[in-house]
């Protein structure tokens, strides 16, 4: 028994044999389609079915939404949600494909939302059902996001929306998006509304999703292209003005720093994906030759992947650290620091890789002579995508040094 | 994973932490410190051995220097990790003292069997002691000794030995017919010269020693896997005294750039200081993690504990460097100064940095267990 588990209350211990047993038993197979690494980059119709499949009787089970209220479709539980998705990860199940409806969405309606909307939007969300995909970012705001242009210019008890958003990922399976937009010209923060939109039933009325194409050369993500979209008053979230508000709820969550837990499940093996971590660096370094030995014993290889190995494993203590609160300074400093840490560390490692690899990198996908199938020289251009999203390293480092160093402020 | 969830960290190492923190801040503020050992700015004078010594009386009373000595041997028996964080909170103070040394030589000597127990009964009463393991060439590996033991006598020199001035007794490796063994001596016994050395840091008394014909007591035939056994608990402390000093680098820099107003902006608005700042937290963060981790193996997977402690070692190294550097750098000129604290940190972290095997000398032994030694 692990200790995480002496540390139970009577509810969780229970909840977490229920989910043990439940998962013995219903356990998805591994799929016959080829999953991708992660759920943002789901492309095609059959890897979305199987996935959609696994999260909807993960919620019918009860796996799904523990901590939220039975109303909006919630297991009323408290705290359990961090219990299942132990057990989820645990027992190797695949990973749930409405990532951004449960880490993003969920909390954000939930908080924000009225609450006839939660109860018509949260139940599907859980289940899967509804696939949600989020509208942040446009062409000329990134980083600084508080400068988006995409309009709702108000009509009666509707809204009429115009504008452009850029590297939406999931947008082409979505039913909903969560949306920050701007309601007035005349405030940058104040000047932001937040909305909940449908999507797919207005393509081709209002509404259009196009893949855009990434450095790789598959397609990951969309542009999503509102014009003159109607939606009801009833989709606003909170207040008019308070999008901003409203927004820090939704990256609070992404940030894994909000109140409420995201459901989070995966591990499952799968023959097709390979992992940008040092085992598979290691194993790559024993298998290819530098100067007529092995690259495994080069020392100055040898001194860079262990560069990677500790950094690998300081992140990973630092998980298990921040649940030991006697050794911490501040309650934000890890979580606050995960997305950038493992972002940075993967890059590196790919990296380093694609240089253990020599001439051979130089062979893609599509070559028969390419190391493990050209994935290393895929994986380091594809780990672009996270140091990027999400806020930029850049803007993580703003964050870490305000938030919690409490330096001062670049706005 | 057999280890547990909170790294073995527990209420009663909380509140140790808790209290030696509280007491450091307490008895020993930087200016005091500064006081203390940076009288003398001559960089040619010799080395000086100048601590509190009331202050260290009062933390053998507290118990502070029988932690590690097993209860079986008259002490509290502590694990790895609860002294860690006593060491940490050491650290971030800077305090100059023999404790770090007396630990190292606990847990050799807890490594010797029955060998060791009349040695830890004197640690346990108060008696302090260093290693003095290290050979001319300062090789950190563990067979390397340039003393050597013949019927019964120690002969050669012992270098590199850290607080030499301030212990009562010395864990002395040397060669002997059969192999390597280790033996207990008095620092002031017949035949022991301590000559000591004029070091940078001003925190802490470094010597060489020497023996001419010193009668010993051995304490173990079997030296190297004595060495072996107690190494990664002795890495894993100084990597913890490296990330309070760290810590200490980083709020003290922090509070000067958010003050030190230049171009109409505290300097810590600009990201050519704020960005390489939440850097040395992140070091600091991983090391804290690894220490705490390799602390835990040590306490409960000792099969895994060199590999957890050489990661802990090379990620404090690299620390070290990295947040002494930068809080030197950003304190801007005043930061340059013998008056400005910094320097003291700065020059503790460049000794702890190397003390023990460097970043890349842990990083090639993690090598070697990772992926296999090369033939």
């Amino acid at each position: 028994m692990s200790e995480s588990a002496r540390e139970d209350t009577q509810e969780q211990a229970e909840f977490r044999q229920y989910c043990r047993e439940w998962l013995q038993a219903n356990k998805p197979g591994e799929p016959t389609v080829r999953l991708p690494l992660s759920p943002l980059e789901i492309m095609t119709e059959p890897q979305m079915t199987y996935l959609q499949a696994w999260q909807k009787s993960a919620y019918d089970a009860g796996l799904i939404g523990c901590d939220y209220a039975v109303a909006v479709g919630g297991g009323g539980r408290s705290d359990c949600q961090r219990i299942a998705n132990e057990e989820m990860i645990r027992a190797r199940t695949p990973y749930l494909p409405n990532v951004i409806g449960l880490g993003m969405a969920a909390p954000t309606v939930y908080y924000h939302g009225q609450q006839a909307l939660k109860e018509r939007l949260l139940p599907r969300l859980f289940s899967g059902e509804d696939i949600w995909c989020q509208g942040f970012s446009e062409p000329g705001a990134g980083s600084d996001l508080a400068s988006v242009q995409t309009f709702a210019e108000r009509k009666g008890d509707k809204w009429i929306i115009n504008g452009h958003k850029v590297w939406t990922s999931l947008a082409h399976f979505a039913e909903w998006m969560i949306l920050l937009l701007r309601t007035d010209k005349s405030h940058k923060y104040d000047g932001l509304s937040y909305f909940v939109v449908p999507i797919r039933s207005a393509l081709g009325k209002g509404v259009t999703v196009r893949p855009l194409i990434k450095l790789t050369g598959e397609t990951g993500f969309n542009e999503v292209i509102f014009e003159d979209l109607e939606v009801d008053d009833s989709y606003r979230l909170d207040e008019l003005g308070r999008g901003w508000q409203v927004a820090m709820t939704t990256l609070l969550h992404e940030r894994g720093a909000g109140e409420l837990q995201t459901p989070r499940a995966g591990g499952m093996k799968s023959k097709s994906t390979h992992a940008t971590n040092t085992a598979n660096l290691i194993e790559l370094a024993r298998n290819t030759a530098r100067g007529g030995r092995p690259a495994s014993e080069d020392p100055l290889i040898r001194d860079r992947i262990m560069q990677q190995v500790i950094r690998e494993q300081g992140l990973a203590q630092n998980q298990r650290r921040a649940r030991v609160p006697a050794l911490q300074d501040h309650p934000l400093r890890l979580q606050l620091q995960n997305k950038l840490l493992a972002s940075e560390i993967s890059q590196d490692t790919a990296a380093l890789a694609v240089e253990v690899e020599g001439a051979s990198a130089s062979l893609y996908l599509g070559d028969e002579n390419a190391p493990v199938g050209g994935q290393w020289p895929m994986a380091y251009m594809n780990s672009y995508g996270m140091t990027i999203a999400a806020g930029t390293s850049e803007v993580q480092r703003n964050i870490l040094g305000e938030r919690v160093l409490g330096l001062a402020k670049s706005k | 994973m057999t280890q547990p969830d909170n790294f073995g960290f527990g209420e009663e190492a909380a509140m140790l932490k808790d209290s030696a923190r509280k007491f450091f801040s307490e008895h020993f503020p930087p200016d005091k410190l500064h006081r203390m050992v940076a009288a003398d700015t001559n960089p040619e004078r010799m080395s000086d051995c100048a601590w509190d010594r009331e202050l260290w009386q009062q933390m053998v009373e507290l118990g502070w220097t029988s932690l590690a000595v097993p209860e079986s041997a008259g002490g509290i028996g502590m694990p790895v990790v609860a002294v860690a964080g006593l060491v940490e909170e050491l650290g971030r103070a800077a305090f100059p003292c023999p404790l770090l040394a007396t630990l190292a030589a606990t847990y050799v000597l807890a490594a010797c069997g029955s060998g060791g127990d009349a040695a830890l009964a004197g640690i346990a009463e108060g008696q302090t002691a260093s290693l003095a393991i290290t050979n001319r060439q300062g090789s950190w590996e563990l067979g390397d000794t340039d003393v050597a033991c013949e019927h019964g006598k120690l002969n050669g020199t012992a270098w590199f030995v850290q607080d030499a001035r301030k212990v009562d007794r010395l864990l002395v490796s040397a060669r002997t017919d059969t192999g390597q063994s280790l033996y207990w001596v008095a620092s002031d016994a017949a035949g022991v010269t301590v000559a000591p050395d004029a070091i940078v840091d001003l925190t802490r008394d470094q010597a060489h020693i020497s023996f001419d014909n010193v009668a010993a007591q051995e304490v173990s035939s079997e030296g190297l896997s004595a060495l072996t056994a107690a190494m990664p608990a002795i890495w894993t402390l100084l990597a913890a005294d490296i990330t309070g000093a760290a810590e200490w680098q980083l709020q003290t820099t922090v509070e000067y750039v958010n003050t030190r107003q230049q171009f109409d902006r505290p300097l810590g608005f600009f990201q050519a200081v704020k960005h390489p700042l939440v850097d040395v937290m992140i070091m600091i963060d991983q090391c804290k993690s690894l220490v705490y981790n390799a602390a835990c193996a040590c306490d409960t997977e000792p099969d895994h504990a060199a590999a957890a402690a050489h990661m802990a070692k090379a990620a404090a190294s690299e620390t070290a460097a990295f947040a002494s550097s930068r809080s030197v750098q950003y304190h801007g000129g005043i930061g340059f100064t013998w008056e400005c604290f910094v320097h003291l940190f700065f020059k503790r972290q460049k000794h702890s940095q190397l003390l023990w095997g460097d970043a890349a000398w842990h990083r090639a032994k993690l090598a070697d267990i990772l992926i296999g030694k090369v033939a």
